[in-house]
């Protein structure tokens, strides 16, 4: 009776995955599911910074591909990067997710919370397995546009030590960021841009308004 | 002998050749994606800046080919060899066997072109293109049904371990694919799909390719041994162990993220709690080897499940400690990971899987081994580059871990890395170079005259001179 394929295949098979459902993804789910999810539109109404300076340093790239930088223009551009991070697999060497150890807040910033990933732009979610290079969840205030540009079309120019590919193909003919290179760069330059600056005290203080 | 002719009967020779064939033709895809990764990370990749050649699509290309064109086909080829063998009875069909074989090849392949033209889906493991996703659980179904009807048609009325393991590994194979697939995808965001993510890599690994490598091997080492297994009893508490502790682990991937902290103790517990249950499979192997040790100098198959087994010991003791939350401050996201993955997947089934091949390809070639001195290459070359690549790795994760805590500057980290990764390369191209040997040896079978009539008859290892 119990040395059957039926009891084997609905007991272990069928009964065990639930069971360990219901504990490890369902129990957790009942408490994440409670941060409203949000869309693109909701989490970054406004166009950043990095994406107008990238519509006056490259314009006639940036018009082809995204005409004037209008909100909807710089969540297409998300979009993209998002995708594109996928397609190229840069979650295979980038995390984004900072963990409360390791001095983590110190080097990138503050820990991660389960609220900043509840939105459009971690369906499906990225935060990574591996670190070859370092985190990007806090990556916004990092480096400069330029740097940024220069890094995607050759890694090694800014950080010689680098083991990252260049990225060609984010780039046009004249060698200027084509609608991939202003999105991955837009991206790069947002990811935890909702986060504190380390300079945001000396700010309100007043004593440095860079 | 009349059992020789009933099974020869019941086994379709040409799909277990096909799958054993198409598995280590992936093989070589997965080792050659790995070897220019690992160029990559030395700053020797020799086609930079080429789109579809990039090095982190072919990381993907890595892992995709590993799951489903290395594992997969050779699971397959053994499942097609045991079952009828273990159940008396055919599969559903030869046909659709062969149907099943070819659509599943075109998954793969297309998987992998896929991958390379940016269409990858971001869930690792499960890297296959979403539109793909749907069709690759189609073929899965149609090949569990094909060899889930000798299990349910079977004459003798006790089930062998090996048939439990496979019946429940089929169940599970299914509800993983899906759930891994679809519910990160399109209904889960964040942490919640990252619990999902969790559960899904950790369960491919434990719910079916462990399934299919535990009942493989109790039914390949009895069959080597002409000895029962030591223990039935302990063999069926490893299973229901398996099938209670293992889906619960998952999120031991995402430890320290902000999923709540009960289920990382949950995940935690229930994976020390599993590292007891594999040492029945490990106590069951050595004891029933008891007696017989002697069989390692002679049989280079028992020899890969020799091996296999200290890597498991290795791997499931290094598991119960770097599970902790102690031990994943300092090696998450370094190259100690890259070195368990491999350990586990190569080292642990992928040395069985080529003890399988080791066995099953002078029965379907009708020949004895070409040369014992070329598999003895291969055994020696492949454990001692995978050993090497798991020192190295392993050396190179506790040097990045470290250097991390202590705030030294990114760059430095990779500099650290450069001899390991050095190592690292040189362990790869041993390893390749090794299976350049098995390959030739193989073709070298088949080439030669018929010396043994009976495909299943007893294959004496060819003229071995002392064994090495």
């Amino acid at each position: 009776m119990h040395e059957r394929f039926t009891t084997v295949a609905l007991v272990a098979g069928v009964g065990c995955f639930a069971l360990a459902w219901c504990l490890e993804a369902w129990l957790p789910l009942t408490h994440i599911g409670r941060i409203p999810v949000k869309t693109l539109e909701e989490l970054a109404p406004e166009p950043t910074e990095t994406f107008l300076e990238l519509a006056e340093l490259y314009p006639k790239s940036f018009k082809r591909a995204y005409g004037e930088p209008t909100a909807d223009a710089f969540h297409d551009s998300l979009r993209h990067a998002r995708d594109t991070y996928i397609a190229e697999g840069c979650w295979h060497c980038h995390s984004q997710f900072v963990r409360p150890v390791s001095n983590e807040d110190i080097r990138f910033g503050a820990v991660s919370t389960a609220a900043e990933y509840q939105n459009e732009m971690q369906l499906p979610q990225l935060l990574g397995t591996r670190r070859v290079g370092p985190d990007l969840s806090r990556s916004w205030n990092k480096h400069s546009t330029d740097w940024h540009v220069a890094h995607f079309f050759e890694p090694s120019w800014v950080v010689p030590t680098t083991v990252m590919p260049n990225y060609r193909w984010f780039f046009d003919e004249n060698d200027e960021p084509n609608r991939t290179g202003i999105a991955m760069v837009t991206y790069v330059m947002w990811l935890g841009s909702w986060t504190e600056d380390w300079g945001d005290e000396i700010d309100e203080a007043g004593e440095n308004d860079s | 002998m009349s059992t020789v002719g009933a099974s020869q009967k019941i086994v379709d020779y040409t799909v277990v050749r096909a799958h054993l064939t198409a598995g280590l033709f992936f093989f070589v895809v997965v080792l050659f994606t790995g070897l220019l990764y690992g160029l990559q990370l030395q700053q020797l990749y020799p086609f930079p800046g080429i789109e579809i050649l990039s090095p982190g699509r072919l990381r993907m290309v890595h892992t995709n080919a590993a799951a489903y064109g290395f594992l997969v086909n050779l699971f397959a080829a053994c499942l097609y060899w045991i079952i009828p063998r273990l159940t008396g009875s055919p599969t559903l069909s030869v046909t659709f066997g062969r149907v099943i074989f070819w659509a599943w090849q075109l998954i793969v392949l297309s998987a992998a072109v896929g991958i390379l033209l940016g269409e990858a889906q971001a869930v690792e493991w499960g890297e296959t293109p979403t539109w793909i996703d749907p069709v690759a659980l189609f073929g899965a179904a149609l090949l569990i049904i094909n060899l889930t009807v000798p299990i349910a048609r079977r004459r003798d009325r006790n089930m062998y371990v090996t048939l439990w393991y496979y019946s429940a590994g089929f169940v599970w194979l299914a509800l993983v694919y899906a759930m891994g697939n679809f519910l990160p995808q399109y209904v889960l965001p964040g942490v919640g799909g990252a619990a999902v993510v969790g559960l899904y890599i950790h369960d491919l690994v434990g719910l079916f390719v462990t399934p299919m490598g535990w009942g493989l091997m109790y039914y390949m080492v009895p069959v080597i041994l002409k000895k029962p297994i030591w223990s039935h009893t302990l063999s069926l508490v490893g299973f229901w162990g398996l099938a209670f502790f293992y889906p619960l682990q998952g999120i031991h991937h995402f430890l320290f993220s902000p999923i709540p902290m009960y289920a990382q103790y949950g995940a935690i517990i229930s994976t020390i709690a599993i590292e007891i249950v594999v040492f029945t499979v490990i106590v069951n192997f050595f004891m029933t080897l008891r007696g017989s040790a002697d069989m390692l100098r002679t049989n280079m198959s028992l020899r890969w499940f020799y091996a296999g087994m200290v890597m498991y010991f290795t791997t499931c003791f290094q598991c119960a400690f770097h599970t902790t939350l102690t031990f994943q401050k300092v090696i998450h996201f370094t190259d100690w990971v890259v070195a368990h993955a491999h350990l586990v997947m190569f080292g642990v089934f992928g040395f069985w899987l080529l003890g399988a091949v080791d066995y099953l390809w002078p029965r379907l070639a009708g020949n004895a081994w070409y040369s014992w001195r070329l598999r003895a290459w291969h055994f020696w070359g492949t454990v001692l580059g995978l050993v090497l690549m798991f020192g190295s790795l392993t050396i190179a994760g506790l040097v990045q871990g470290n250097l991390w805590a202590a705030l030294a500057p990114w760059e430095q980290s990779l500099i650290g890395s450069t001899p390991f990764w050095t190592a690292r390369t040189v362990s790869g191209v041993m390893i390749i170079g090794s299976q350049f040997l098995l390959f030739y040896n193989m073709w070298m079978t088949t080439r030669r005259p018929t010396l043994v009539e009976e495909p299943h008859a007893v294959l004496v290892d060819d003229a071995a001179p002392a064994p090495v």
